[in-house]
């Protein structure tokens, strides 16, 4: 089907794969919320919630029609746009990192090879680094919108946070791209895929990018931007209802996604681990290998997500000096010296 | 018209639109909302002439770091009050003029290159993906690649002196 050049099948295709991914990221995120209550309930040996529904599963919906249906105040001396915006580009720069992940070994619908990818583009890594980049603006134009000093000091915590502990999230990321040679998603998987996982080899780089990680999505120990006892709520203090839900939302999915990167670059993506996919692939039919390899990727996201909590219910949270000391005196240094070192390696084999 | 020379309009109007609340908007704060749409819009041009990695290092330097950077000048000083316009009439009529000499000049040099006849190249021309501008870089140019890499290192040291210095 052609109509005005175009290939319409492939913006269908297209459509549904982003229809899909973006209703799992908000489905994962919602659930992750319950799934957060519940791992501190078990870690501080209480219950957690359990009215709602059977086990309490129906508790996120109940707090998102909560969130929805309260009083929407915005501040008389706010500007008004940017309070709007804050929210919103929070929201939308956690969801746009999804287009580049490859979910999945491709599927065959029809006569049509359909890769579970968005956009296979050249540049996958780097456009990753862009959204994240860009995600400060959504809590620096919030914090600074409401006019309120506690947000606004907050916000500037929170985007002095973001910018430091990239440059160390960007170096680990460095030689990750030199072991594979590419920044193309689909070829970082791929070369995983055919040998073994980039963990093997990057392990020290994988524990630098976990870190960043930590602070990239402001979750303790890093999460200073909304430390309580120091600036009231933080960030989004003067918002209510579901703009302060969408902030909540951004913060869950930016941890689903980060989980989904980590799985990506370091432990094979959606390789499933002592499997020979094409031998399954021959038995069982490329579409269920599909699916398989798809719940393969989601299981490692959500260990990742389960880790994050872990860490958020048991230690404490960092001194803001000694956060910038750790990211700018330990992290970036040592991410130039794992850097360096697995150039010379690299040289050294290929010599 | 095509659908890439659509975008390729779309793209126009957005990036000089928003060129233009840079100038206009009496908040500093609408101005940097308003050059990080232009970045995105010239980044949009980028990709449509296949340019890839020239785009998006647009978005996470420019938009991403520095004007973030700006952001945090204009929050911390408070500078998001109007502040008073130039009264100056003769400064004004000097600005616009220099400004229209700067306009002219650019037009003419460009107006004769062959950049007119392909406003969109797509799919065409792999110079802007990753391979062959970092072969580009390393081999042929190489020397001044180097030098403004040492220029990189000078201005840094410039700053950290400069922020010790209390």
């Amino acid at each position: 089907m052609y109509l005005l050049a175009i290939d319409w099948f492939f913006i269908l295709e297209k459509l549904a794969l982003i229809f899909v991914i973006i209703m799992l990221s908000m489905g994962v995120a919602m659930y992750a919320t319950y799934g957060e209550r519940k791992v501190a309930a078990f870690i501080q040996d209480r219950i957690g919630p359990n009215r709602a529904g059977p086990f309490g599963l129906f508790q996120p919906l109940a707090d998102g029609g909560k969130l929805f249906f309260k009083e929407e105040i915005i501040p008389l001396a706010s500007s008004k746009f940017l309070f709007i915006l804050g929210p919103l580009l929070a929201m939308v720069t956690a969801l746009l990192t999804s287009a580049v992940i490859p979910w999945g070994s491709s599927m065959t619908i029809g006569n049509r090879q359909v890769p579970l990818q968005v956009a296979d583009v050249n540049i996958g890594i780097l456009y990753v680094f862009g959204v994240v980049s860009l995600g400060v603006y959504g809590i620096m134009l919030g914090g600074w919108a409401s006019n309120n000093k506690f947000s606004l000091l907050a916000a500037i915590r929170g985007a002095s946070q973001m910018v430091s502990y990239e440059l160390a999230m960007g170096l680990s990321l460095i030689a990750v791209l030199m072991l594979t040679g590419s920044l193309q998603m689909s070829v970082i998987v791929g070369e995983q895929y055919n040998s073994v996982w980039n963990i093997v080899y990057q392990p020290l780089g994988f524990i630098i990018f976990f870190i960043c990680a930590l602070a990239e999505t402001n979750r303790t120990p890093f999460d200073l931007p909304e430390a309580e006892n120091e600036l009231n709520f933080g960030y989004h203090q003067e918002y209510s209802s579901m703009k302060l839900g969408f902030y909540l939302f951004a913060e869950y999915i930016n941890m689903f996604i980060s989980g989904v990167i980590m799985a990506t670059l370091y432990f094979g993506g959606y390789d499933i681990p002592f499997v020979n996919e094409a031998h399954l692939a021959q038995r069982i039919g490329e579409n269920w290998v599909a699916l398989l390899t798809f719940l393969m990727l989601m299981a490692k996201a959500l260990f990742f997500v389960f880790v994050f909590m872990w860490i958020r219910w048991t230690i404490p949270r960092f001194r803001f000096d000694q956060l910038m000391h750790l990211g700018w005196k330990r992290l970036i240094p040592l991410a130039l010296a794992n850097m360096i070192l697995t150039a010379v390696v690299i040289l050294w084999l290929k010599k | 018209m095509n659908i890439t020379q659509l975008l390729f309009w779309i793209l126009t109007v957005i990036a000089i639109g928003s060129a233009l609340m840079i100038v206009t908007s009496k908040n500093p704060v609408y101005s940097v909302l308003g050059l990080i749409v232009t970045f995105f819009a010239i980044s949009g041009h980028y990709i449509l002439m296949n340019a890839q990695f020239l785009a998006i290092v647009n978005i996470i330097v420019y938009a991403g770091a520095i004007m973030v950077l700006f952001l945090f000048v204009i929050m911390l000083m408070n500078l998001s009050r109007a502040t008073e316009t130039l009264k100056n009439k003769w400064l004004q009529i000097v600005g616009a003029i220099a400004g229209s000499c700067l306009f002219l000049v650019l037009v003419a040099a460009l107006k004769n290159t062959e950049i007119k006849k392909n406003l969109v190249e797509m799919g065409t021309g792999d110079i802007g993906l990753v391979k062959s501008l970092g072969r580009e870089l390393f081999t042929t140019f190489v020397i001044p690649f180097e030098i403004s890499s040492v220029l990189f290192l000078s201005a840094m040291i410039g700053s950290v002196v400069i922020g010790k210095k209390e």
